[in-house]
């Protein structure tokens, strides 16, 4: 009994990383807490995300517990499913907010975008490994196509923000394979020469956003409002914050969308500076445990997967507080592990999931 | 050659040429080498990033702090939407039918009052608070979120302004305000067509969310939530104005930094004729029923007629519960828009169609004749399907065959007809489809197919049998019976396009937006939506046989001595069967008496207006809705109006009439 009861412990844990859990967990909590604040104490909605956290960490051990081979091989299948469910998207897809993003499955509304944040980068490290030591520039080639398709279609949902997010993801495997750094000097050259170009070809809110950011008085009741509400939330929060359950600018409706995209406002409202300080460091452990997974993989493709993954990690957290706190424009990004909504939380701890999966099976397949 | 490097590559010579060349890898502790480099190097930006936003933090939590603060806490400084003014809706003559006018009410929010029941008492000694404020009061709370501010009383007199306003320090919480009300002057007139507003609700809030226009709608109370009111929500609403005051600790504004105003709606010009609208629904009197009239040759919808109606005023402030139940509950169903949400067997009306349609298909001519004895068979089958007139019509030619609204010749008809050639040419003419007003709720209707039944049938609880096309389907169909139902829409829709030579244009009831502004005017739908391929000769048949029926026929007693020339059709929707008995009126129950139709457009020669009337219960077309369709025309073609309701049948056994 003792020994039946160890081995289903030992099932349970072997392959996960306790460290990157306990950080992740961590992060998750500060999230739920802060969720309970952010919609006016709202069990329901707690119990929901907590029922949606189980859920990903059932599938983050299940992907743990995956050979990084067997991943690998399902890497082709999955990016041309992805692909598929977004051309899809763009034909049949549901219209909210004015864009096609979801595709109505009956039950459930799904996102396709949020399927190829993980394809997208599988797909490119797998055939970084299939080629290994004999990659030339027609690869290169190839891969920037594998990453423009995506991109595109999810750019003329319109999703702006998700696609650069998408494009950044491939780009980091793309990095990590060693891209010569004259060419990344060179695009990122290229960007901002074209930069303006791209104007034109924004759609109204997208130029609102960049308009709003360079001049947030523009559009006090819109995109502006966003942005000065949440400067507001976490200025007046202070050094120590205005206590749990007290923010006025999250209670007095002022914070727009404060239980996903902007929930980091209420939190930095209410636990203020060294709150904030607290998340960025557990964040930091979360990456730095992510780039130790990464340093120590035994092929490229394990390595290429989990840098990929860690980067997006940092990715999602900097480009969501610096949104809030108004360092960048608004995009749709939600903070990961602590906005509301659980297919974001799912594709995170998938995410953790292959840093688990690619860590305890590194001395396997030693090279 | 290391610079030229594009990708750790053992290939070589290949890239060279390209100028990417390759550099030979010694082993893969130096491609770890290399990735693990890149890997610190993306470590340090990380840092680096995490280093910035924790400055981002400083400089606003501690450097900037007293600044958000003081924003945040003592002077906030408050956004105020400015609702625009919602646009004006006027008949086609500019008659006003529904405006917006300011008015001062008393809020509440209930969130800064410690108890609301005393507050309201304690109101109540210094202005007039009814019994049914407080209800309505009470439901709103139970709708609203907390920090909204709710009106107790709408349109405070001037003497209850300065009244609270020196008792106004007794009352933290409480505020006069100005609001826009909507007030709609013709009251039931035309309510289905107007429609109303009424608060946002849950539902509203979504659809905004779908229109991306929810900045807009900051500080808006009201959506339309019916009619040209609901389906013209955007253009009616405006652009919200925006007002940054200053407000001091209790939220008192202090000053105003900055405005800008909002931009009014857009004022809506029906097509409707209000004064013909009047006549038409007068001659219900308390009939119900529904009546809608279109100009052919434009598919503007001169009036709109669902009876009973019900006074959209009520609905503006939110209604008030015995109101509701009283319009909810009413067996008469006040709130049920009959044009676009009534469906009825067509009954008679649908022949000329139908003979047109043989017409066309070449399965009649006009001159081909019936011999009817009262009755028809299906060879070797025992049932007689029943002819009005008893004895039968004789010898029937096309023309006889509508003007004296014979059974047995559309029996015959169809009884040789296809059901699916007869859906394809009756789709044409819009039937069992929606025609595309440019109100909501529309319904299709039926109009049979062998397709249709199958899926009508196609539930587990049905079997094959049920499902499959009996030429007894047919024949009821052929007199517009069994499974066809229309609306009334659809039939005025139908016979306008008759009219007016198969040319169809989409019913619409706005005809003009126009911009408050600038007085910019704006024309809809001019483009007629598809032409039917009818021949000229086979449309003289029809509508000489129309004519006919308003001469000689069915309609003949309704139309005598009118001013003008005139066709129509009568029909007669049976709702109950009698099995063989003789229809007696007056022992069938009220509401399942049949219902009476009446179509027809008028000036003959060159129509100005196609018409389709229904009283429900009403007994015989040609008794019952043949006279209100004449005392529409009568007013619409030369201005004479009759006092009082069209005269209403009585309630007897009619012998020899047809319907």
């Amino acid at each position: 009994m003792v020994n039946f009861l160890g081995r289903v412990r030992d099932a349970l844990t072997r392959r996960v990383d306790s460290f990157l859990l306990g950080v992740a967990m961590a992060i998750a909590l500060v999230g739920l807490i802060t969720l309970f604040s952010a919609t006016d104490q709202s069990v329901a909605r707690v119990t929901s995300q907590a029922t949606n956290l189980a859920g990903a960490l059932v599938l983050m051990w299940i992907v743990a517990n995956l050979q990084p081979q067997t991943i690998a091989r399902a890497a082709v299948p999955l990016y041309l499913i992805a692909v598929v469910l977004l051309v899809g998207v763009a034909m049949f897809g549901t219209v909210v907010n004015g864009s096609r993003r979801w595709l109505n499955l009956g039950v459930a509304r799904f996102q396709p975008s949020e399927l190829m944040k993980i394809a997208l980068p599988l797909m490119l490290a797998w055939y970084f490994q299939k080629f290994e030591g004999r990659i030339g520039w027609k690869d290169f080639v190839l891969a920037v196509i594998l990453i423009a398709v995506p991109v595109w279609l999810i750019k003329r949902q319109p999703d702006l923000g998700t696609a650069l997010l998408i494009g950044a993801s491939g780009f980091y495997v793309l990095y990590l394979a060693g891209l010569s750094w004259k060419i990344i000097v060179g695009l990122a050259a290229l960007g901002a020469g074209a930069a303006p170009l791209a104007w034109p070809y924004l759609q109204h809110y997208q130029r609102e956003r960049i308009l709003t950011f360079i001049d947030p008085a523009r559009d006090p009741l819109g995109a502006g409002y966003h942005s000065a509400q949440a400067s507001i939330a976490l200025g007046s929060g202070g050094v120590v914050g205005k206590g749990w359950l007290n923010g006025t600018q999250t209670h007095l409706d002022f914070l727009p969308e404060r239980h996903t995209d902007f929930i980091f406002a209420v939190f930095g409202e209410e636990f203020g500076l060294i709150g904030n300080v607290v998340l960025l460091v557990l964040y930091l452990l979360l990456v730095g445990r992510g780039m130790m997974i990464t340093a120590n993989a035994s092929t490229l493709f394990a390595r290429l997967i989990a840098g990929a993954t860690t980067l997006m990690f940092f990715t999602y957290a900097f480009v969501n507080m610096g949104m809030v706190s108004g360092l960048l424009p608004v995009v749709g990004v939600p903070l990961p592990l602590v906005s509301y909504g659980g297919t974001a939380l799912i594709s995170l701890f998938i995410g953790l999931g292959l840093l688990m999966s690619v860590q305890a099976h590194r001395k396997l397949v030693n090279t | 050659m290391a610079r030229r490097l594009l990708f750790s590559s053992k290939r070589r010579g290949y890239d060279a040429g390209a100028g990417f060349c390759a550099r030979e890898l010694k082993n893969p502790e130096r491609e770890l080498y290399l990735f693990r480099r890149r890997l610190a190097l993306a470590g340090i930006v990380v840092v680096l990033a995490f280093v910035g936003l924790a400055a981002r933090f400083f400089y606003l939590q501690v450097v900037l702090h007293r600044y958000y603060q003081t924003l945040a806490e003592t002077n906030r400084i408050a956004i105020v939407p400015i609702v625009p003014n919602r646009g004006v809706i006027s008949d086609r003559n500019g008659v006003i039918l529904a405006q917006s006018y300011s008015a001062y009410t008393l809020e509440i929010q209930p969130s800064r009052v410690k108890n609301v029941e005393e507050t309201i008492d304690a109101l109540a000694q210094i202005v007039d608070v009814q019994p049914r404020d407080r209800k309505r009061f009470r439901k709103l709370l139970e709708e609203s979120k907390n920090f909204e501010s709710l009106p107790l009383r709408t349109r405070l007199s001037d003497e209850e302004v300065a009244r609270f306003a020196v008792n106004r320090y007794r009352f933290p919480g409480v505020e006069i305000k100005a609001r826009l009300f909507r007030q709609y002057p013709y009251g039931e007139i035309a309510s289905h067509v107007v429609g109303y507003i009424g608060r946002i609700n849950d539902r509203d809030v979504d659809r905004i969310d779908e229109w991306d226009d929810t900045a807009n709608y900051k500080g808006s109370d009201y959506i339309g939530k019916v009619g040209v009111e609901l389906s013209y929500e955007r253009e009616l609403h405006g652009t919200t104005g925006v007002e940054e005051v200053e407000v001091d600790a209790a939220g008192r504004a202090v000053r105003t930094l900055s405005h800008a105003p909002p931009v009014p709606g857009n004022d809506l010009k029906l097509s409707l004729d209000i004064k013909l609208q009047e006549v038409a629904e007068a001659a219900f009197g308390d009939r119900r029923g529904a009546m809608v009239a279109i100009e052919p040759a434009t598919g503007d919808v001169l009036a709109f007629v669902s009876r009973p109606g019900f006074d959209p005023n009520l609905f503006v402030d939110g209604i008030d519960p015995a109101n509701w139940e009283v319009l909810n509950e009413s067996p008469d169903k006040p709130l049920l828009n009959r044009p676009l949400r009534g469906a009825y067997p067509p009954g008679s009306t649908i022949k000329p169609f139908l003979a047109l349609a043989a017409l066309t298909s070449g399965k009649r001519t006009a001159q081909q004749t019936i011999s009817d004895p009262g009755y028809f068979q299906i060879p070797g089958a025992a049932h007689r399907f029943r002819d009005d007139k008893p004895g039968g019509h004789g010898v029937v030619d096309m023309y006889k065959s509508i003007v004296a609204s014979c059974d047995t010749y559309y029996y015959m008809l169809a009884n040789e007809t296809e059901i699916d050639d007869t859906y394809r040419f009756m789709s044409q003419l819009g039937f069992g489809q929606k025609t595309g007003i440019d109100i909501e709720g529309e319904l299709t209707g039926v109009l049979p197919s062998r397709e249709w039944k199958k899926n009508r049938f196609a539930g587990k609880n049905y079997r094959d049998e049920h499902r499959k096309w009996y030429l007894g389907d047919s024949i009821s169909a052929g007199i517009g019976q069994g499974y066809n139902t229309f609306t009334p829409i659809q039939l005025a829709h139908a016979i306008a396009t008759v009219a007016n030579d198969g040319v169809s244009y989409r019913p619409h009831l706005v005809k003009f937006i126009r911009n408050a502004r600038t007085g910019e005017q704006r024309q809809l739908e001019r483009e007629p939506t598809h032409t039917v391929p009818l021949k000229p000769e086979h449309l003289a048949v029809i509508k000489n046989a129309l004519v006919g029926v308003n001469k000689e026929g069915t309609g003949a007693a309704a139309f005598a001595n009118a001013a003008y020339v005139s066709g129509g059709k009568t029909g007669t929707a049976q709702l109950y069967s009698l099995k063989g008995e003789k229809y007696a009126a007056s022992k069938v129950d009220e509401r399942l008496r049949d219902h009476a139709w009446f179509i027809a457009y008028a000036p003959a020669d060159r129509p100005r207006i196609a018409l389709a009337v229904l009283v429900e219960n009403g007994g015989f077309g040609a008794q019952a809705a043949a006279p209100i369709a004449r005392q529409v025309l009568d007013y619409y073609l030369t201005g004479v109006r009759k006092a009082g309701p069209a005269p209403a049948p009585p309630v007897k056994d009619p012998e020899d009439e047809s319907d």
